[in-house]
């Protein structure tokens, strides 16, 4: 039963993660991409990971998404879709992603012991919320301090680079 | 029950993915996503290794979904400052073709 969910979960995501390469309109890779992460999730959900399955949903799926799609409507794509495809380059890029498959095959199939299947939780109830944070704030306390100047950093940022640059010459 | 190795090949796969993205595609947002699947493909494997790796008493390594939120936030922080830039972009040289983007070309 769960190796059959696990399947599906994983052949779903990994087929929207194929139609976010190789469909041609921004807006349908962007959808796309929005059902890739929430496969994704539900494979979270399989590895007993359910705060990871919703900050994924919340964060990646909900406001990274719509950020995309936001930006894909003001810069009003078009004549995408009538240029024509480099064939050297999609041959060479082929080339590299077909050695790293094999490569990864190889190096995935050499050691016996990633064959190990999911060992029995010590407990079925697990809060794993409160787990991470626990380790959050007791053993990465410093680097949650640093992610906090790094979002505020971020935001400034953004608000300085879509600042126009005709505003920034009449303020110097 | 799936192995371990099921769920490294599922992300290694979702990588590639995201890597026939950044290497195969000319539109600077298709790019970009191609990047997030890449994230996404490293967050699997790790908390699969977490899920795989348990503690003595018996729960998942809790440091490395811990390592996985903040990845999150860090893409999160990285999307906003990247599509700042692709906006920026796209006001001064109107397209977010990276074959018209050639100024730095040696």
């Amino acid at each position: 039963m769960q190796l059959a969910l696990f399947w599906i979960f994983a052949v779903l995501m990994l087929l929207f993660g194929g139609l976010v390469v190789f469909l041609r309109n921004p807006v349908s890779s962007a959808m796309s991409l929005v059902m890739c992460f929430i496969f994704l999730a539900a494979l979270f959900v399989t590895l007993d990971a359910f705060f990871i399955a919703v900050i994924q949903i919340l964060v990646y799926a909900g406001a990274v998404m719509v950020l995309f799609l936001f930006i894909i409507m003001l810069l009003d794509l078009k004549g995408e879709q009538t240029r024509r495809i480099n064939l050297s380059a999609w041959a060479g890029g082929g080339l590299v992603l077909f050695g790293f498959v094999n490569l990864l095959i190889r190096v995935i199939g050499s050691d016996p012991r990633l064959q190990m299947t999911k060992p029995a939780l010590g407990s079925p109830e697990i809060s794993d919320v409160a787990a991470v944070g626990a380790v959050l704030f007791k053993d990465f306390n410093l680097p949650f301090q640093v992610i906090a100047v790094l979002l505020l950093v971020a935001t400034v940022g953004v608000v300085l680079l879509s600042l126009r640059r005709s505003a920034t010459d009449a303020q110097s | 029950m799936p192995t371990l190795a099921n769920y490294l090949l599922v992300s290694g796969l979702l990588f590639t993915l995201g890597l026939a993205g950044v290497l195969l595609r000319r539109n600077l947002l298709i790019i970009f996503m191609g990047l997030e699947l890449m994230l996404n493909a490293a967050n699997l494997s790790l908390v699969a290794f977490s899920r795989f790796h348990l503690s003595i008493d018996g729960f998942p390594a809790y440091n490395a979904q811990t390592f996985v939120f903040f990845i999150i936030t860090v893409a999160a922080a990285e999307v906003a400052v990247g599509l700042a830039i692709i906006v920026a972009l796209f006001r001064a040289k109107q397209t977010v073709h990276v074959e018209d983007l050639d100024s730095l070309r040696f």
